[in-house]
């Protein structure tokens, strides 16, 4: 099982520290929910653990190994990264986008090697896009895109899988597809961090929290325990009330903290 | 539609440009028959062995040459950019080989010593790339707009350079050597050009996973394992290289690079990779047939061959317009 830390990591533009000094360990077998009000760092935290970013000061290692060290098809084919709303720039097959995520295993030259057509053909049914293989990816819904992405992302069997709010857009439905798609994985031994707006998705599904205030590590739990009326106000200035317990919880927002 | 498989395009686009460069061995202001043509291949010394070796061949080489520099370039640049206007002139490439160009007849040494003005627009092409380079590097967006820069700087150039012609005759000749022609260019001129394309190419041609992963945009290709700013410096230099040395050597061909690319992406399934080898063998083909235009069409004045694609480049944008208009909701 692999393991990502960041040691004191700090990211800043234009003088302001997007990302303040946050230090955190985070292993194989967990579904980490990063949740924080806009603009306080949770993509910029992504692209860093995902070593897209370097950051200004502190550093990552994956497995003890400095991220900054590790070959870039190396890394790629460790971990995997979606941003927020991934699409397609031409009207490309859904199989061939898919495929694309197996970039980092393909020589330079030539096609899809005959040996990985299972995997993609694995990969496309486990997402149900089986139906969809030869559509234009630019043609999907918003709900078929994200699993295409899904897939892409999941064809190279990643130990680590980053992504950035994979339920913005998403109907009731698909998120909650979404969801048990990414908790299955962690449940498989791998990590999967994802950036979440909706905690009571988070409780339902994420093994752990954690939360992003102005940059800095506001809390880094089990989520069962971290996610408190307490939590929710030191993060986001709101109010809530917390029923049910657990992965039942439900979060209420009522408003702003006053005063 | 499903994408035919692999092999079969590239072999029909170069099946088609083989036919195309037969038929311009045959074909040209000068008449003559097959079989006083074929003879003339046996015995280079002859007349028509003349015609066929020393005016037709390197003109069809040459044209292959440029054709396959603009088709493949247009193809990774609009890969790269994920943009279906890029051209090989975006970098200001093409504006800066015209501008070193248009000096060496500004100054008379076109005429002292007849290689002047490639080797000056291949130094022209260079200086502009490198500036390119020099502003555009960090980005994709700027390296666009720096291209746009450059390019307009040239122009202001070349504008300027027409403006104070030393004489009438100069300022005819500079504009019309911009029309783009492949007339009176002999093996020096595929000799000058061919290492700077072969290099430009040989580069381009490396592209195809990173345009390909480049369809998820910037992040997904990095997260992929692609060195993006690398990417962005090879596809800089192939394309100042290879369009670099064209334009050098032919004077400005526009469109080219523009619609081959346009039309063989709907039978490669759009894919950025797959339409870099059928553009370059397609843009040959294009390039080939306009210059028998030019050649065939009996004009006074010579039909110039940047004009001719121009000319048939234009309502082609109109027709992917219509069709983008189509397609987009």
């Amino acid at each position: 099982m692999s393991a990502l830390a960041a040691t004191h990591v700090t990211v800043r533009r234009d003088g302001r520290a997007i990302v303040d000094d946050v230090s955190v360990e985070l292993a194989g077998g967990g579904f980490v929910a990063l949740v924080g009000a806009n603009g306080a760092g949770k993509s910029t935290l992504l692209s860093v653990l995902a070593g897209l970013i370097k950051p200004d000061t502190g550093g990552v290692t994956l497995d003890g190994a400095p991220l900054g060290g590790i070959d870039r098809r190396e890394l790629a084919k460790r971990r995997a990264y979606l941003p927020q709303n991934p699409r397609a720039e031409w009207p490309i097959a859904v199989e061939r986008v898919v495929a694309l995520g197996l970039t980092p295993h393909l020589p330079a030259f030539g096609g899809l090697p005959g040996g990985l057509e299972p995997r993609l053909t694995q990969a496309l049914e486990g997402c149900d896009l089986a139906s969809q293989r030869l559509q234009a990816a630019t043609t999907l819904s918003g709900g078929e895109l994200a699993r295409a992405m899904l897939a892409r992302a999941l064809i190279g069997d990643p130990q680590i899988l980053i992504v950035d709010e994979p339920t913005a857009g998403l109907d009731p439905r698909h998120a909650l597809d979404t969801m048990s798609r990414l908790q299955a994985l962690a449940a498989r031994g791998k990590l999967v961090i994802a950036a979440l707006h909706d905690l009571t998705l988070a409780a339902r599904y994420s093994t752990h929290l954690m939360a992003l205030r102005q940059g800095r590590l506001a809390a880094l739990g089990p989520t069962t325990e971290t996610l408190t009326p307490d939590f929710v106000r030191r993060v986001f200035d709101v109010e809530a009330r917390i029923t049910g317990a657990g992965r039942d919880a439900l979060v209420d927002y009522r408003g702003p903290v006053s005063g | 539609m499903k994408a035919a498989p692999g092999y079969l395009l590239p072999s029909l686009a170069l099946l088609a440009l083989v036919l195309t460069a037969i038929g311009s061995l045959f074909l040209g202001r000068v008449n003559m028959s097959l079989p006083a043509l074929l003879h003339g291949l046996a015995d280079p010394s002859s007349l028509a062995g003349l015609v066929v070796t020393e005016l037709r061949l390197p003109r069809a080489i040459l044209a292959i040459m440029v054709g396959s520099s603009l088709g493949l370039s247009g193809a990774v640049l609009q890969g790269l950019l994920r943009n279906p206007l890029a051209e090989p002139g975006l970098l200001g490439v093409s504006n800066g080989a015209a501008l070193g160009a248009v000096i060496s007849i500004y100054f008379g040494l076109a005429h002292a010593f007849g290689l002047a003005t490639p080797l000056l627009g291949l130094v022209g092409a260079m200086g502009a790339g490198a500036l390119t380079f020099a502003f555009g590097r960090t980005s994709t967006l700027t390296l666009i707009l720096a291209g746009a820069a450059v390019s307009s700087l040239m122009s202001a150039f070349l504008a300027m350079a027409l403006n104070f012609a030393p004489s009438p005759y100069a300022a005819y000749e500079m504009s019309v050597w911009m029309l783009g022609s492949l007339s009176e260019r002999s093996w020096d001129h595929v000799l000058l050009a061919a290492p700077f394309i072969g290099a430009g190419m040989a580069i381009l041609a490396t592209m195809g996973r990173a345009v390909d992963a480049l369809a998820l945009g910037d992040v997904q290709a990095q997260s992929l394992g692609i060195h993006i700013d690398r990417t962005r410096v090879l596809a800089l230099l192939g394309v100042g290289l290879a369009v670099g040395a064209a334009t050098s050597v032919t004077g400005s061909v526009s469109f080219i690079g523009l619609v081959a690319p346009h039309l063989v992406r709907p039978f490669v399934g759009h894919q950025p990779s797959r339409t870099l080898l059928p553009s370059a063998l397609l843009g040959a083909t294009l390039l080939l047939l306009a210059d028998i235009g030019t050649r065939v069409i009996h004009t006074n004045t010579e039909l110039r061959l940047g004009v001719l694609t121009s000319l048939l480049g234009a309502p082609f944008f109109f027709w992917l317009v219509v069709r983008l208009r189509r397609l987009a909701p």
